[in-house]
């Protein structure tokens, strides 16, 4: 009796495994819960990535993108768990609390080698942003013209490197937690400019700041080294073929443009700084 | 006549010129030190035989013990830490100066001076209560934002007093200890010679006062030290900001490591010598 | 030159001094005597201000100096007083203890005062000492600099305060001898001493405290051979 209650159970087991595995290889076993895909982002996440602060409205480019990823990877909308991470937990080594983590996190080489990144969702143009003040004082899209300005940048981006290798100020660069710092420091005319994403730059002038200008971008075309945000996974996840699979995907059928177009609309009409 | 045994065990220690008890004491001291060096040596094998064992070790030593990574940082970091030491050596007599006046101040007997008294009182109260980051930021960010030109509105400046201003705080405190430390008698020899209370405060209760809590200020200035670290919340890119950038750009945490190496090739000279004092001043007063 | 009276001070409800009253005349040395607690120490840290009286005057030349609010400074100038602790000031040289007051208070300059000071030092048998800190002084020598420190002020009256009593005996003489030599040149002086023979050689007048009260007063024959009261006996008795 109980035998076979026992052996018509793990059969039932070893069936629906076979099922799901045929249905999409991407959705078992891999994954911290079974038949759950875990995703972190920030805490707390920003606009336009995520809006108010809830991924699971699945507004927001960010939101987007993972729900659209997910998708793509076999799991319903209502598979898909949130988490929170900070980018030190991203990439301190031990076990890991999420499948992927997506918060713009930068490729870099050296990155790389402690954790994995996906193939790239995204290209960001970096801009410049200052304050009305400091374009009335004569601050153009030019290198000659930035760098004698005072910079600022958010520590953990890859804005204090940019800065050094294409602007090269005249004054020493400081530095800080978060954005919402930088813009603090923007305000109390400690420093006049700074460089982030376009779609972050965007925000923050429109909204954070009263009198917010961007003066510049570089397109991600025509920097060396093009930032590119690409989901973390933990170093050898077995999830990442998927992810990646996922996203080439989404990026072939024009889903990755619309959601761009979609949630990080106006990063037209920048002049680039040349 | 017959021959104590312990007699020749004295023969030898008088021989080299030492009493039995300080035989005795050399001996238990060998002893003892020996007892501490095997522990020692155990534990320490301990830790570097078991720890590697440990299966995350690998990643661990990867990302917190890189040896490319620190020879590749270290010496940004040192340069890093000038601006740490910097802003410590100019804060330290500014602590030192306001402290005294606010000490000074919590001391004052003429009614007169109750305002001066109850702001000290408050002044203390308020600053020893607040995390020093806090202090950092309000006043970092928020001074400047009203609206003061360059270079008036530097970072420098205002996390140099809200670290100033936090310090003074507790170092009054301490002040304030040491004044009240020195026994009646003296302002009573003082006051009989005719000298006014001010002179008695300067010219024999501070100097024996100051004298009296110089370890406990060691300990406040090591604390300062540390603190100092605070600064980079609000820009300047010192030792513990410029370890945050590396790791961010190499996505390690070995200049961490480096970082806190800097720190205690400072912090622990400081902490013996101050042990040192304090176990001097010790031997002093019994 | 020196005049109590019906002095009272207490401390709470512990009454220390009972409406003493008591002369000084210029020149004069006066000893007061009684057990421990009978308010010999009170009386002195009176007469210098540091305790202030609860009732009665202390007339100094005639002015009363024991008026509440009257600024203390100037009246300590005028009297010197010394401790049963020494209190010298540890941080300084036996010197700087010396030269502190004159300079701070009377605006003199240390050039100045070197002559007179070194000249002070010598005649205690101190010379050798000057730029020795009090704890590389004996019990002795610290009592006898803080002798020298009081009289640098140059006052008119000395005050001293069982200046023996903390001092180990073979040590007590040379203290001795300093009242001894001060007494030769005139100083006015009152004391506050459990050294029977040296009051009964030297002084003008012995005061027997009591309990906050003066029991009896008269030159040294009359209260060491002849005392009138038997409380003076019983404590003489015990003393002697």
């Amino acid at each position: 009796m109980t035998r076979t209650t026992l052996l018509s159970g793990a059969a039932a087991l070893a069936l629906s495994a076979t099922g799901a595995a045929a249905q999409n290889a991407c959705t078992t076993g891999n994954t911290i819960e079974d038949g759950v895909l875990t995703i972190a982002t920030g805490n707390p996440a920003y606009y336009p990535w995520v809006m108010n602060d809830d991924p699971e409205s699945k507004e927001g480019f960010e939101a987007a993108v993972a729900y659209a990823v997910a998708n793509e990877m076999g799991y319903s909308d209502d598979q898909v768990v949130w988490t929170r991470s900070s980018f030190d937990q991203a990439i301190q080594p031990g076990a890991k609390n999420y499948d992927f983590n997506l918060q713009q996190f930068s490729i870099t080489e050296a990155r790389d080698e402690v954790i994995d990144f996906s193939v790239p969702y995204y290209s960001a143009a970096a801009a410049v942003l200052t304050r009305q003040p400091t374009a009335d004082a004569g601050a153009t899209n030019s290198i000659e013209s930035l760098s004698g300005l005072k910079w600022g940048a958010a520590a953990s981006t890859t804005a204090p490197t940019m800065i050094e290798n294409l602007i090269d100020p005249e004054d020493p660069l400081l530095l800080y937690d978060d954005s919402a710092d930088v813009v603090e420091a923007m305000k109390a005319n400690q420093i006049d400019a700074s460089l982030f994403d376009l779609p972050t730059a965007l925000y923050l002038s429109a909204v954070t700041l009263d009198d917010g200008v961007l003066v510049g971008q570089f397109p991600p075309a025509l920097s060396e080294n093009p930032d590119q945000f690409g989901l973390v996974l933990a170093e050898g996840s077995p999830l990442k073929t998927c992810v990646d699979a996922a996203i080439t995907a989404l990026e072939q059928d024009g889903t990755l443009a619309a959601l761009e177009s979609e949630w990080l609309a106006g990063a037209t009409g920048v002049p680039v700084i040349d | 006549m017959t021959v104590h045994p312990d007699t020749e065990a004295v023969a030898p220690a008088a021989a080299t010129g030492r009493t039995r008890r300080q035989a005795y004491e050399a001996r238990v001291r060998r002893r003892s030190t020996a007892v501490a060096a095997a522990s020692t040596a155990l534990v320490v094998l301990a830790i570097v035989t078991l720890v590697p064992l440990a299966p995350g070790w690998e990643a661990v030593k990867r990302s917190f013990f890189n040896g490319e990574v620190f020879a590749q940082t270290f010496p940004t970091l040192v340069q890093a830490f000038l601006w740490d030491l910097a802003i410590f050596a100019w804060s330290v007599p500014m602590i030192t100066v306001i402290a005294l006046a606010v000490a000074l101040a919590r001391d004052a007997r003429s009614p007169a001076l109750f305002p001066l008294k109850l702001f000290g009182m408050l002044y203390t109260d308020i600053f020893r209560g607040i995390p020093v980051i806090l202090v950092v930021y309000l006043i970092g960010f928020g001074i400047p934002g009203l609206g003061l030109p360059r270079p008036w509105n530097s970072p420098y400046i205002w996390g140099t007093v809200a670290l100033v201003l936090t310090y003074s705080a507790y170092v009054a405190e301490i002040f304030r200890s040491g004044i009240e430390s020195i026994h009646d008698s003296q302002r009573a020899a003082a006051a009989s010679l005719g000298l006014g209370r001010a002179d008695t405060m300067r010219y024999v209760v501070l100097p024996q006062a100051i004298r009296r809590v110089v370890p406990a200020n060691m300990n406040m200035l090591i604390a300062l030290q540390k603190d100092v670290a605070l600064l980079s919340f609000i820009g300047p890119v010192e030792v513990l900001r410029q370890a945050g950038v590396f790791k961010s750009l190499l996505a390690n945490f070995t200049p961490y490591v480096g970082a806190a190496l800097i720190f205690l090739a400072v912090t622990i000279p400081a902490t013996r010598y101050a042990d040192y004092l304090m176990a001097r001043q010790r031997r002093e007063r019994s | 030159m020196l005049e109590m009276q019906a002095v009272t001070k207490a401390f709470g409800d512990n009454t220390v001094l009972d409406h003493v009253s008591l002369e000084v005349a210029r020149g004069e040395m006066v000893c007061l005597i009684g057990a421990s607690g009978s308010g010999k120490s009170t009386l002195l840290r009176c007469l210098n201000l540091l305790e202030p009286i609860d009732d009665g005057a202390i007339l100094l030349d005639g002015q009363d100096i024991s008026e509440p609010g009257l600024d203390p400074d100037p009246v300590r100038r005028r009297i010197g007083m010394v401790f049963q602790s020494y209190n010298l000031f540890p941080h300084m040289t036996a010197e700087e203890n010396v030269m502190l007051a004159p300079r701070r208070v009377r605006g003199r300059t240390r050039a100045d005062l070197r002559p007179e000071v070194a000249e002070l030092f010598a005649r205690f048998g101190l010379g050798d000492r000057m730029q020795h800190y009090p704890d590389q002084l004996s019990g002795g020598q610290q009592q006898r600099v803080a002798i020298v420190r009081a009289l640098a002020m140059r006052p008119e009256l000395m005050l001293f305060d069982e200046i023996t009593s903390a001092l180990d005996p073979e040590l007590v003489g040379e203290v001795l001898d300093v009242l001894r030599q001060l007494r030769g040149e005139g100083m006015t002086m009152v004391l506050a001493t459990h050294e029977m023979k040296f009051a009964a050689d030297l002084a003008d007048k012995i005061c027997f405290l009591d309990a906050g009260r003066i029991a009896e007063q008269g030159p040294p024959s009359q209260i060491f051979e002849a005392p009138q009261k038997a409380r003076t006996r019983a404590f003489l008795s015990r003393v002697l």
